[in-house]
């Protein structure tokens, strides 16, 4: 049950390396690249545009779309390409993860779709996805009150430890999940899943250390969106 | 109203981009860009972007060759490319440049099948090569069919154990290329012929043509677009697509 040392030689409660970048697809109104360790995600935002069909629209609020989608060569093993019922559960949670920060309401009966593909897969993939997502967002101009950072936390044998690579998600003994989002500044809880088994205590201790990690990724999204703004200033 | 502004710049001997008529966009290709693929490629052309892997696994070879593997080529025309994509199984687009791609590896025997036999008539290498549109800027045909030959150029065959992959696990053998036919592709607007059309002209465009070749020689054509090519408009265009051959080779085997 002893979890004493990772295999990368991370800390306990520390991130593999992260990267981001913004612009990484011109077709689409936003788009943006975040990388985790050996977990890659690129997202595009479109709209808001127009719902079709009809009857899908809100006459009141945008209705946010998203699609989470793993390249068949992502993983080890080839992924049929198309949809399962795994990544039509995690495109709902995602929805559920942005939903709160995007000022809907100011864009009745359209649609702001969010297509996120995962090119390569180490863990993580979900929250790698949201954290793309919410730059992609902010990219392509939609208002917003605040942004999104998503993480991974949870326990590896005994010990809670942050972003699981997949060696911990698989670790023998035991691994439990925990993936988290949370917003920038009002640090609201949008995403929260857990699988596997810990305390109570483990578990407010997990989401203290998700709250830091997505503090350092919430550092490298602004960076990165600054960074583009830059560029369009020079260019 | 934007396909007869097209037509108009091509009518004054211009294109969108200032580029001559025979003109590639700027061409990039990338391998090694998944870490989990046996194989894979990223490639653009202009603003174009695909990215292409290969899964191996171990299947039943057909009985009418029963010493052979095979291919299966998969074009996911996603929506994070365009807005003119939806999600959905893949539609009669994506399903023509899949089979474009695959004509151009299956017919010119750029692999050869026979290599892929692991036991005749029982198992068999079967390659997933499975293209991703990530940004269509046009012209997704060529980056498909370049990104497919980086990948394949650059792929290493899976650990087998009791004739099982061993996923994960890779080998140092690398799959060999017998050919590298490369495609191009053109499309007529009026009296034009354009090479590598950008998805304004695509749409503008009356008729297209893919070619694949290798040492001047041609192993796969595909026509699209709903008129007709004169005998020599075709003409021009194979014998710029045999002109053009080695250009397009260099960026393959420059690919890092």
């Amino acid at each position: 049950m002893v979890y004493s040392k990772r295999e990368d030689g991370r800390k306990f409660d520390e991130l593999r390396e992260i990267s981001a970048k913004v612009g990484v697809i011109k077709r689409a109104d936003g788009s943006a690249m975040f990388q985790i360790g050996d977990t890659i995600a690129i997202v595009a935002a479109y709209g808001p545009r127009e719902l079709h069909p009809k009857f899908l629209q809100n006459p009141e609020r945008a209705v946010l779309r998203c699609n989470y989608d793993m390249a068949s060569f992502s993983v080890t093993e080839r992924k049929k390409p198309g949809p399962s019922r795994r990544s039509v559960e995690i495109s709902l949670v995602t929805e559920k993860a942005l939903a709160s920060v995007i000022d809907l309401e100011l864009f009745p009966n359209t649609v702001i779709d969010v297509f996120i593909q995962i090119i390569q897969a180490n863990a993580g993939t979900r929250c790698a996805g949201i954290s793309a997502a919410a730059m992609a967002l902010a990219h392509a101009g939609i208002p917003m009150r605040d942004m999104v950072a998503a993480v991974s936390v949870g326990k590896v044998g005994d010990k809670i430890v942050i972003d699981l690579d997949k060696h911990e998600e698989d670790f023998e003994e035991g691994a439990t999940d925990i993936p988290v989002a949370l917003t920038a500044r009002n640090k609201e809880i949008t995403l929260l899943q857990l699988d596997g088994e810990v305390t109570k205590d483990e578990l407010m201790q997990a989401i203290k250390l998700a709250r830091k990690g997505c503090e350092e990724i919430h550092n490298v999204q602004t960076q990165a969106l600054k960074e583009v703004y830059r560029e369009d200033k020079d260019g | 109203m934007d396909n007869e502004y097209i037509i108009s710049l091509v009518d004054q001997g211009k294109r969108l981009d200032g580029r001559k008529f025979d003109q590639h966009r700027e061409i990039s290709v990338e391998i090694n860009i998944s870490k989990n693929s046996e194989g894979s490629a990223r490639c653009k052309i202009g603003d174009t972007e695909v990215l292409v892997g290969v899964k191996m696994d171990v299947g039943t070879p057909y009985p009418d060759s029963p010493d052979e593997g095979s291919i299966v080529v998969t074009t996911e025309l996603s929506p994070i490319a365009s807005p003119d994509f939806e999600l959905g199984p893949p539609g009669v687009d994506a399903v023509e440049i899949a089979r474009i791609v695959d004509r151009g590896i299956r017919e010119s025997k750029a692999v050869d099948f026979k290599k892929l036999c692991i036991i005749p008539g029982e198992k068999c290498w079967i390659f997933f090569i499975d293209i991703y549109s990530i940004n269509d800027d046009g012209n997704l045909i060529d980056a498909s069919a370049l990104g497919t030959l980086a990948a394949l150029k650059n792929t290493r065959f899976a650990k087998l154990e009791n004739d099982k992959v061993v996923f994960g696990d890779f080998t140092d053998k690398k799959v060999e290329l017998e050919k590298t036919p490369v495609t191009f592709t053109f499309v007529k607007i009026k009296s034009g012929i354009l090479l590598d059309p950008h998805t304004r002209e695509e749409k503008a465009a009356e008729a297209r043509l893919s070619v694949a070749v290798h040492n001047g020689k041609i192993y796969a054509m595909q026509k699209g677009g709903d008129k007709g090519f004169t005998e020599s408009e075709i003409e021009v265009m194979l014998d710029l697509a045999i002109k053009k051959e080695k250009d397009l080779k260099k960026i393959i085997e420059k690919a890092k």
